[in-house]
């Protein structure tokens, strides 16, 4: 009487005839449909020269570990644990004008372009406007506005991703003053790679337009957001 | 009476701001005085269920509907004030203006804010510039 649990002591919530249903005997064993594998043999005969050593051996096939460790290790726990895709604030949609709060870009209003892999928020200043160039953030340290940029024609290029942001490997140890000043006089300092200035142009240029449209709208995006006296972010709207 | 300086009372027919509560910022009359500490309001142009409600939590207005007898019911009181048109009297009295003014102000985005600082900014140049214009 399993799946027919009791109500009183000998009599099952379900007839009989309900619980054979419930079983499915009827229907039969279950058939799988998986082809056999061919196990592979633990043994495998080798025949063996000399006169003396029977002319055949039986040899395992995987050779067992010659050390075996005095004491058990114990097995780190298997976790079944994966992290869950960053979900997007319901109010951060592409063309959502963004207050940066945290990093060396605090206070700047910047355009949502839109959320990458990792979960980070792909933004623009756009850079022409007030310096911020393509970069990643993290929605926990954005305020998200209710003004809207109309992205309707800009096109994000594939090259755009999580890698285009990585950092490059740094070559081996060196230590920091020997890097600066190499041969006595301070090192010049690397140009920013074109490929990277071209594409930022190229975003550009459709957000600027779209920017134009709205009276004030460029102002705004190159002015800095704070609070002053008797404002309270809770109580705001955005 | 005639020298007191007082000019707002705990009458029958007040006007009544309500300060808190799910009706906070809408105006109704009072309809009884219950004690010294709560009246029967009711508002029924402006959707206030006629209910007690303690002075504390009240603002009396300058306005007041003329002889309104006491323990009036909703329907009475209704036709009182659409005939002594209460409710225009309120929304266009400066208390009302300021308020309305203050609530939209508060309900501004960030964009909306900013705009403002800019018109704010233009308008203390025009002063300053016609100042400057009326001294020379």
């Amino acid at each position: 009487m399993a799946r027919s649990k009791e109500l009183v002591p000998g009599v099952g919530r379900f007839s009989r005839s309900q619980v054979a249903a419930k079983r499915g005997l009827w229907k039969g064993p279950k058939k799988s449909e998986k082809p056999a594998v061919e196990p592979t043999p633990e043994t495998v005969e080798k025949s063996i020269g000399g006169d003396k050593n029977g002319g055949k051996r039986l040899v395992p096939t995987s050779k067992a570990p010659r050390f075996y460790s005095a004491e058990d290790v114990r097995q780190p726990k298997k976790s079944r644990k994966t992290a869950k895709p960053t979900k997007l604030r319901s109010s951060i949609t592409p063309g959502t004008v963004l207050i940066l709060l945290a990093g060396r870009f605090r206070g700047k209003r910047v355009v949502f372009l839109k959320q990458l892999e990792s979960g980070l928020l792909l933004v623009s200043g756009p850079y022409k406007v007030n310096g911020v160039p393509l970069r990643r953030v993290n929605q926990a340290y954005v305020i998200a506005t209710s003004t809207h940029v109309d992205l309707e024609g800009l096109k994000l290029s594939e090259d755009l991703n999580d890698a285009y942001f990585a950092k490059t490997p740094s070559k081996g140890a060196k230590s920091a003053e020997e890097e600066f000043f190499e041969e006595g006089a301070p090192k010049e300092k690397e140009p920013f790679p074109q490929s990277k200035a071209a594409l930022q142009k190229e975003v550009d240029s459709t957000l600027i337009a779209a920017i134009k449209k709205t009276e004030n709208l460029g102002k705004y995006l190159k002015s800095t957001w704070g609070l002053s006296k008797g404002q309270y972010p809770h109580e705001m709207v955005f | 009476m005639s020298d007191s300086t007082f000019k707002r009372f705990v009458e029958v027919g007040r006007v009544v701001l309500l300060k808190s509560g799910p009706y906070a910022g809408k105006i109704a009359v009072i309809a009884e005085i219950i004690d010294h500490n709560r009246a029967i309001i009711d508002g029924p142009t402006t959707s206030v269920p006629r209910q007690s409600y303690p002075y504390k939590h009240l603002t009396l207005t300058p306005l007041a509907l003329t002889k309104l007898p006491r323990g009036s019911r909703s329907s009475t009181i209704k036709k009182q004030i659409e005939k002594e048109d209460t409710v225009n009297k309120w929304n266009n009295s400066e208390w009302a203006k300021k308020r309305a003014a203050v609530e939209k102000r508060r309900g501004l985005n960030d964009f909306a804010r900013f705009n403002v600082m800019l018109e704010k900014k233009r308008r203390r140049d025009g002063v300053r510039k016609a100042i400057k214009a009326s001294k020379a």
